[in-house]
């Protein structure tokens, strides 16, 4: 699953470079240009990507700091000298 | 007067609810700077969206856009859209874990503990601390000159550069990280909503954006539709920009807000909806001005907006509007804060602070350090203000510099073996990239190529709403029942090349072109080299020299736990 899903984003990644639009000035609807229409709908892949991610790629073992009120402050924040 | 009125009003919103913040406020550092790690869902999606919502991504991307066209969403929003929800997925949630596993404020608190170092995190401190200071400066700067053009000049640059400088330090000064949160969530929503209004009554005041852009796909503007002035080059460097995002010391602090790490799972799948939904319009807008407004010098184009919006809507939604411009310009507030959090941690209480003063003292030094920053900015926002451009270059420069410092933090997050000399060669690397890039700009700007301009036709009015381009069909209001004619194709003019960049050092080649407003290193931008060489001196330098001490390897990559530090 985990290669599957960097395929697919890695997929999503290259289709940003949409060369196939680059002189295409078509209007859709007569008033949206298709490049602007092409990158909003790619704007809702993204979320639709980013879904699929938080559904099968979700660090869940990072959940257990959830319960965590107060943080250690186990740092060493102090120069060390 | 009365949009000027209104944008009072709203700073006077905002200053009430800073004042609400810190009424709500306990005396910990760790409430003041990160609300104590209790942020909502809601409000965190809208805070992290709104804190990185700019004066780049309304007026900056339809200037932009008024001069290179609708591609400049796919170059600036979309490829944001992907990027940085993917960077907030893999290390933001991994920089919320260590917080509050190990009570981490800063980056910079985490890198000096993950690796052991101390003068090499002073080092990251003072870089990323430089790199941020221009916004700081060039929000002051936005909020004097946006007063001054929403009020017709009846506030000064001044006047209106003190306002929005005491009103945002106030704001950050008593509310802290709950209140500048709440002001971002605030301002998102006020822009989210009465942008989409400001749109449409646009539209309906230009007689519907069917009729511009039918005007323009017959112009000599008609490339504008389609991304024919944006080099295939630069289009795909711009997708390394984004990964700056989360090595902006605000935006990687405001990770270490959330209260529960399943509030990212929304702002993750949302933020490129919200991207879309801010900057489509803004985008869309740009283009439709160079059908109103002709051949403003680039200095001028990011007045695109407030010039629509002054000229097609009435003064309570100018008004309102304009607040909502203003909220832009003053995402400085995370900055201030973000930069008050880093002198406070990694310098104050780092170099002895908080053991000689008390942590109550911590706050304090935070609190002095914003009313320090804010005077000192609107001093320079005063003394410099006809060279916003020096700052709005430093600031395209800083984008390059985060992004080239992103493996970084991938490494120190997923990478056992990266050592402190790894991450002192790449910062090293980026500071002389980032003052290399602003040498070649400012030695290549005598031969920079001229952008392109249309020749001038009779009747044509540069700078003036809809007075008809040169060769631009007349698009105006209905208002003033002009007709809407497009030329015949075949007396259409020729439109203009754009110039070809040329070469710096002759000498190279290739290697380093000056376009009309970028140095490319064979027409890439920067931002690619210095992420690439970034991420090699990280592996080859960290290969070389010793790693970590077990201990703290084991601290950060606990035994048995797959993935990443803080697993």
């Amino acid at each position: 699953m985990r290669w599957l899903l960097a395929c697919v984003v890695v997929i999503v990644i290259l289709l940003h470079q949409d060369i196939w639009f680059w002189t295409d000035r078509t209007l859709v609807f007569g008033f949206l240009p298709i490049g602007l229409a092409y990158h909003g709908a790619y704007a809702v892949l993204a979320a639709l990507t980013m879904a699929l991610l938080v559904r099968f790629l979700w660090p869940a073992h990072l959940e257990d700091a959830d319960e965590i009120s107060a943080p250690a402050n186990n740092v060493v924040n102090e120069a060390h000298r | 007067m009365i949009p000027a009125l209104i944008v009072f009003i709203y700073l006077g919103i905002v200053l009430y609810i800073g004042v609400f913040a810190f009424r709500r406020g306990k005396q910990s550092s760790e409430d003041f700077f990160l609300a104590s790690r209790k942020l909502g869902p809601a409000v965190f999606l809208l805070s992290l969206f709104g804190t990185n919502m700019t004066a780049v991504a309304i007026l900056g991307s339809s200037g932009f856009a008024y001069q290179r066209g609708i591609g400049v969403f796919g170059l600036m929003a979309s490829s944001s859209g992907i990027v940085i929800p993917l960077t907030i997925f893999f290390i933001g949630t991994r920089l919320w874990a260590l917080g509050k596993r190990h009570g981490h404020m800063t980056q910079v608190q985490y890198l000096r503990d993950r690796w052991e170092c101390s003068g090499i995190g002073t080092f990251i401190f003072a870089l990323t601390a430089a790199m941020l200071v221009p916004y700081i400066i060039i929000g002051v700067m936005g909020g004097g000159t946006t007063l001054e053009t929403i009020s017709g000049g009846r506030v000064p640059y001044a006047v209106g550069g003190a306002v929005v400088a005491v009103v945002v330090a106030s704001y950050v000064f008593f509310g802290g990280m709950r209140g500048t949160a709440w002001v971002n969530a605030f301002q998102t929503v006020l822009f989210l909503c009465f942008g989409a209004i400001a749109f449409l009554l646009i539209a309906r005041s230009l007689g519907g954006f069917d009729q511009i852009m039918g005007g323009l796909a017959a112009s000599p503007k008609a490339p504008l539709l389609s991304r024919e002035r944006i080099p295939a080059e630069e289009f795909f460097s711009y997708m390394f920009i984004p990964l700056s995002s989360i090595m902006f010391p605000h935006i990687a602090i405001m990770c270490m807000t959330a209260e529960k790490i399943g509030h990212f799972k929304k702002t993750v799948i949302f933020y490129p909806i919200c991207i879309a939904l801010i900057w489509l319009p803004s985008v869309y807008l740009g283009v439709v001005a160079a059908s109103q407004y002709q051949n403003l010098p680039p200095g001028e184009t990011n007045d695109v907006i407030i010039r629509l919006l002054r000229d097609n809507t009435g003064v309570l939604i100018s008004g309102i509007l304009g607040a909502g411009i203003m909220a832009c310009v003053m995402a400085s507030d995370s900055q201030i804060l973000a930069l008050s959090t880093m002198f406070t941690e990694d310098l104050f209480a780092y170099y002895g602070g908080r053991k000689k003063f008390g942590a109550q003292a911590e706050i304090w030094a935070g609190r002095a350090f914003i009313v320090a920053i804010g005077v000192v900015a609107y001093l320079i926002a005063l003394a410099l203000k006809d060279k916003a451009g020096i700052f709005e270059l430093a600031i395209r420069f800083a984008f390059s510099g985060f992004a080239a410092l992103a493996p970084i933090m991938l490494a120190a997050l997923f990478w056992k073996r990266s050592t402190k000399w790894g991450a002192l060669a790449a910062s090293l690397w980026v500071a002389g990239c980032v003052l290399g890039t602003w040498h070649l700009t400012r030695i290549s700007d005598a031969i920079a190529p001229k952008p392109p301009t249309p020749a001038r036709r009779a009747g044509g009015a540069a700078g003036g709403p809809a007075g008809g381009a040169p060769g631009l069909p007349q698009v105006v209001s209905r208002g003033s029942g002009a007709p809407v004619a497009a030329q015949p194709a075949a007396a259409r003019p020729r439109p203009p090349k754009p110039p070809p960049p040329v070469q710096i050092y002759p000498a190279l080649g290739d290697l380093f072109l000056r376009g009309p407003t970028n140095v490319t290193v064979y027409g890439f931008l920067p931002v690619m080299p210095m992420v690439i060489g970034s991420a090699l001196l990280m592996v080859l330098v960290s290969l070389l020299t010793p790693p970590p001490s077990k201990a703290t390897v084991d601290k950060y990559f606990p035994p048995g736990r797959e993935g990443a530090s803080a697993a």
